[in-house]
This record gives C-alpha cells, sequence and structure tokens, in this order.
C-alpha cells in the first residue's frame, strides 16, 4: 500500500500573521482514492489546497510527491513531477479554442528554451496530450470551440482537462461542482470516477451528496485542523463531525475566526 | 489570444515594404528623413510590444534601454577609425540585453502598477547616470565621428555614412525585428509568453516557470530596443541624455496605444501616426507661433484617437464592421 502514497502531507501548516489558516495537517493520497476534504468556509481547505500545490509555503511540517519531499519547491516545479490542481475559480483562457487552452497546458511538459522559432501547433508532444486530455474530459465535440462559449459545467470540465493535460499523478480539485446543476454534477463524478484509477485525487467540496456518493476517504477540517478522517461511514457516525459540521447548519456550526 | 487569431494577408505588409523601399527614389531629404526616423521608432516599438502586447509586461522604462544602446554605439565608436558593424552591433545588442536582464531581474519581482512605477525608476536613474555624471560629456551629449562599416579584405560592403545605405539597412533591420517577433508570436515561448498575459497564476500551476519566460522577453525587449538606439545614434551622429527619460518611454507607449496594442503592425502604424503628428503640430507653417505649443494639440489628438479608436488604428476596420453590420441586416 505505501508505494501507492502519490502524495503525503505531514503536519503541514500555514500561518497568515497571527492567523493559523492550516494547522498541523497530515493526510496521505493514494492511487484509486477520491480523498475528500470538507469543512465550513474559513476551514483553511483552499488554504491546504494551495499549500500542497506550492503555490503557498508551508510554515512547518512537509510535503512528499511520489516519494520526493517537494516542501520547497516552487509550484511550477511541482506541477512538471506531476501535479495537477484545479481551480475553485474556473481559469481557463476564455479567448483560446478548448484545444488550445489544453495544448498551452501539455507545452508545459514540452519546454524547449532554445525553439523559439517552430510553430507552437507543429509539437506532436503536447498536441497529443492535448487531444488525450480532451478526450478523457469528454469535451471531444467541443476541441474547436472558443471556451469562453461553454456552458458552465463545459468550462469545469475543460478546467479539468487542463489539469490531465499535463499528464499528473495527482489531482488537487478544488470545488470542480461549484454551480453546477444535478445532470452536470453527474457528468463530473463519472468523470472522476473514470480518472480515479490513474490518478490520486483530493477532492475539495461542499455539496455532501457528491461527496459521500464518491469520496473513499473523507477528512473534515474546522478551523484549520482535522477534526476527524476516515471512511466515509466512520465519518458520516462521528458523533463529533455530526455537531461540528454535518448536523448543524454549516454557516453558523463554526464561530467565524476573529481578524 | 492574440497569436490565435487567423493571421490577415501578408498582402499590405508586401505593400508597405515595397512603398519604404521605394520612398527613397520618389521623396524629399526632408522626407526621408523623416520616414527613417519613423522607422527607427517603428523598432524601438516593436520591442515595446512584445512586453506590453504579447507579454502584459507594462515597462514605463522602455527609453532606458534605447538610451543605452545608443550611448553604447557612441562610447564604443572610436575617434578616428570607422568602427566594424560585427562586432560594434552584437555589442550594442549584448550590452543593451545585459542592462535588460539586471533591470529585468529586479522589477519582474514587482507586478501590476509597481512594476510601471518600478521600471520608470530605473529609466530614471540610467538617464540620471548619463546627465549627472561626466560620462559621455554628461547633459550636453556626445557626438559620433565616424559611422560604423561591414568591411571585408579592405573592400567596403556596408558604410553605414552613405545615407542610402544606411536607409535601407534600417528597413532592413526593421523587416528583421518584424519577422522575428512574428516568428516568436506563433512559437510555443510566445503562446507561453501570451498565456502568461491572459492568466499567470494558471500557467505557474500547469508547470511553467513564468519569471523566467518574463525575463527572457524583458531581455529581447530591451536587446531590440538597444538596435533601435543604435540605428538613432548613428543617423543623428549625436546622443544626449533626453533619448533615455520619462517622456520617451511614455510617447513608446502612446505608439502602441495609437497603432492598437496586442499588434505588430499597431506598433509600426503608431510610431508613423506619432512622428506625423508631431511633425504637423510643430509645423510653423500651418501653425505659425503657436507651433511652438505642439505637446497641447498633440496631447488633445492623441485623447481623441484613443477615445474614437479604443483598441487603435489597427482595429478600425472591424470596428466600422461592427458598425455596419446593423444596416446590413435591414437592408
Amino acid at each position: 500500500m505505501p508505494a501507492d502514497i502519490l502524495l503525503r502531507a505531514e503536519g503541514v501548516s500555514r500561518h497568515f500573521g497571527g492567523l493559523v489558516a492550516v494547522d498541523d495537517v497530515s493526510l496521505a493520497l493514494v492511487r484509486n482514492e477520491v480523498h475528500a476534504v470538507i469543512g465550513t468556509n474559513g476551514a483553511g481547505k483552499s488554504t491546504l489546497v494551495n499549500v500542497l500545490a506550492g503555490e503557498l509555503s508551508a510554515s512547518g511540517g512537509r510535503v512528499q510527491l511520489l516519494g520526493r519531499d517537494v516542501t520547497r519547491w516552487p509550484q511550477p516545479r511541482r506541477a512538471r513531477a506531476g501535479l495537477g490542481r484545479s481551480y475553485q475559480r474556473t481559469t481557463i483562457f476564455p479567448r483560446a479554442s478548448v484545444f488550445e487552452n489544453c495544448r498551452l497546458a501539455a507545452q508545459a511538459h514540452a519546454q524547449n528554451a532554445l525553439d523559439w522559432w517552430s510553430d507552437a501547433k507543429t509539437c506532436g508532444e503536447s498536441t497529443k496530450l492535448a487531444e488525450r486530455a480532451i478526450e478523457q474530459a469528454g469535451l471531444a465535440a467541443q476541441t474547436h470551440r472558443t471556451a469562453g462559449t461553454l456552458s458552465h459545467g463545459q468550462k469545469r470540465q475543460l478546467e479539468i482537462a487542463m489539469c490531465l493535460a499535463t499528464a499528473p499523478a495527482v489531482l488537487l480539485l478544488d470545488e470542480p461542482l461549484a454551480g453546477m446543476g444535478p445532470e452536470e454534477t453527474d457528468r463530473m463524478l463519472q468523470l472522476l470516477s473514470m480518472l480515479k484509477p490513474a490518478h490520486a485525487i483530493l477532492l475539495v467540496e461542499h455539496d455532501m451528496d457528491a461527496v459521500f456518493r464518491i469520496a473513499d476517504h473523507i477528512t473534515v477540517m474546522v478551523n484549520g485542523a482535522v477534526l476527524a478522517s476516515g471512511e466515509p461511514a466512520a465519518i458520516r457516525a462521528n458523533a463529533d463531525v455530526q455537531s461540528a459540521y454535518l448536523g448543524e447548519a454549516p454557516e453558523s456550526a463554526v464561530p467565524a475566526p476573529v481578524v | 489570444m492574440r497569436t490565435l487569431r487567423s493571421s490577415a494577408s501578408v498582402a499590405p505588409l508586401a505593400a508597405a515594404l515595397i512603398a519604404l523601399a521605394a520612398f527613397p527614389y520618389v521623396g524629399g531629404k526632408f522626407y526621408v528623413d523623416l520616414v527613417l526616423t519613423t522607422m527607427i521608432l517603428s523598432i524601438f516599438a516593436l520591442s515595446l510590444e512584445l512586453l506590453v502586447g504579447n507579454t502584459g509586461l507594462v515597462s514605463f522604462g522602455h527609453a532606458a534601454f534605447f538610451g543605452i544602446g545608443a550611448y553604447a554605439t557612441a562610447l564604443l565608436t572610436p575617434s578616428a577609425n570607422a568602427p566594424s558593424l560585427a562586432w560594434l552591433l552584437p555589442a550594442v545588442l549584448v550590452i543593451a540585453g545585459l542592462a535588460a536582464a539586471a533591470i529585468g531581474a529586479l522589477s519582474l519581482r514587482t507586478r501590476g502598477v509597481y512594476f510601471i512605477m518600478v521600471t520608470l525608476a530605473f529609466a530614471q536613474m540610467a538617464y540620471y547616470v548619463f546627465h549627472d555624471t561626466k560620462l559621455a560629456g554628461g547633459s550636453d551629449g556626445m557626438y559620433l565621428y565616424v559611422k560604423p562599416v561591414l568591411a571585408i579584405g579592405g573592400f567596403t560592403l556596408v558604410d553605414l555614412g552613405n545615407s542610402r545605405t544606411f536607409y535601407y539597412a534600417t528597413l532592413a533591420a526593421l523587416a528583421l525585428v518584424f519577422a522575428l517577433l512574428a516568428t516568436i508570436g506563433r512559437s510555443r515561448f510566445g503562446h507561453a509568453l501570451a498565456g502568461i498575459r491572459a492568466n499567470e497564476q494558471r500557467m505557474r500551476a500547469v508547470g511553467f516557470s513564468t519569471y523566467s519566460y518574463k525575463l527572457a522577453a524583458f531581455v529581447l525587449g530591451g536587446a531590440l530596443a538597444g538596435i533601435a538606439g543604435f540605428l538613432h545614434a548613428v543617423k543623428d551622429g549625436f546622443v544626449n541624455p533626453e533619448i533615455l527619460a520619462w517622456h520617451q518611454s511614455g510617447a513608446v507607449l502612446l505608439m502602441l496605444i495609437l497603432g492598437g496594442i496586442g499588434s505588430l503592425r499597431g506598433a509600426v502604424l503608431g510610431a508613423f501616426i506619432f512622428v506625423l503628428l508631431k511633425e504637423l503640430f510643430q509645423s510653423e507653417v500651418l501653425f505659425g507661433g503657436f507651433a511652438r505649443h505642439w505637446q497641447l494639440p498633440l496631447g488633445l489628438t492623441i485623447i481623441a484617437c484613443v477615445a474614437l479608436m479604443p483598441n487603435g488604428v489597427v482595429a478600425v476596420p472591424a470596428q466600422l464592421r461592427r458598425l455596419r453590420a446593423p444596416v446590413a441586416h435591414a437592408g
């Protein structure tokens, strides 16, 4: 089993001045598992994703990616080593085609500092990666559409496709279901199940139905720290989780941090 | 992304090239000189377009590299024997590129309005180095007494002292810089720069070390501005600190805005329009004593141009099509 731990966080913390946004969080992302992180707004979920992705540096603790300590690596280097992430807000390039969005993402793997003249379109490696990612994300019929004209659900799919185009081993998905209708949610969950066998997936999500449908492992965060972590059935039965989060209205369950 | 728009026909470019090549045979000396100035400024504007239009880096200190290129030319030119182009031009490129590497390495750590102010501050520092020290004649500037040549075995191939030769050398430089930037725009490097302009955070998340890309663009832009500075110094045979001043950085930004940011043609057109407007309002024949106050009408005209053509002159055909579209529907 340990061989299949693709990403491991050990005692990861992140402080903003006096505010502890992420407090001593440890977790392991395993291939063929969807690991959901839930918690109220302000619980530190997105900050955790940012620290794991390298967008924010950790104030303490270590991050291991594919067995290597990447705690001090900047985000682009982690991305090239196999860490893909999507954003809560859609961050596609709206004026480019679906294909060009993915080709550009794939190009991160085919960087060549000495080749300043060949046409980007002739780069076979990135073209192949992009086509495969579009196919996997179920956007093949939209390949040549301008990204800005896609529906909301398709934009979210493209967000994932851009991740896939970088051929990642680990996917950090920050609220991929945000703002989606039931049908779009179904399609996205199908996509995640399909990606599961080859990837370790971290899913930050507010939609509890979806989380309990797809997650193999759930970590509950409160005030930056892990309240509970375990299989969905155990989490559902956990009294602390119920009182802090699941049973009551999420917004009122945890007092807002004093700034 | 700009690099993805279908490339318009090359016919207008070929026509412009032929017109510029034929101009010395039909235009008077004054006008040929004016076109020469404009071509040099076009190279300068193109070098900034790589930063502003392609990469989204609004540098307000680009005159520093134009000035450093010009001063390097003046300082490296011996007082008697003509220097060889074969070493002088590469030396100027390297010096301007190194200056851009140093300034870029520091200023690219900032973003947005801070980047604008930091580049401005560095350019002003360069200005005061040449203005307030004895180096290269201080505020008086310095002359170049001989112009570079390219000779092989005693046979002179290119003599930039010859005004006709210099005109065509400048035109060739403009064409080469344009072609280089067009090629880069289509390349993977250019696409990555366009991605950085659109969403740098996203580019980092997929694995681009965006700082290196921006620095490479900044160095290339600085080196190309150095070529414009080199041509300026050789043309006038004189350099003074005013070519590094902030209004020079502002003028080249205005050229891009007039022509249309995000377009190489726009940069060249903007340079032509800017020079023509300036020449027009400085004309005592037309405006008499008021010509001394040429900045006022120039400023007002630029404001009017930006208000009427928010995307620059290159976008006017598209703007007209949009205006006409509803009429076509009604008909």
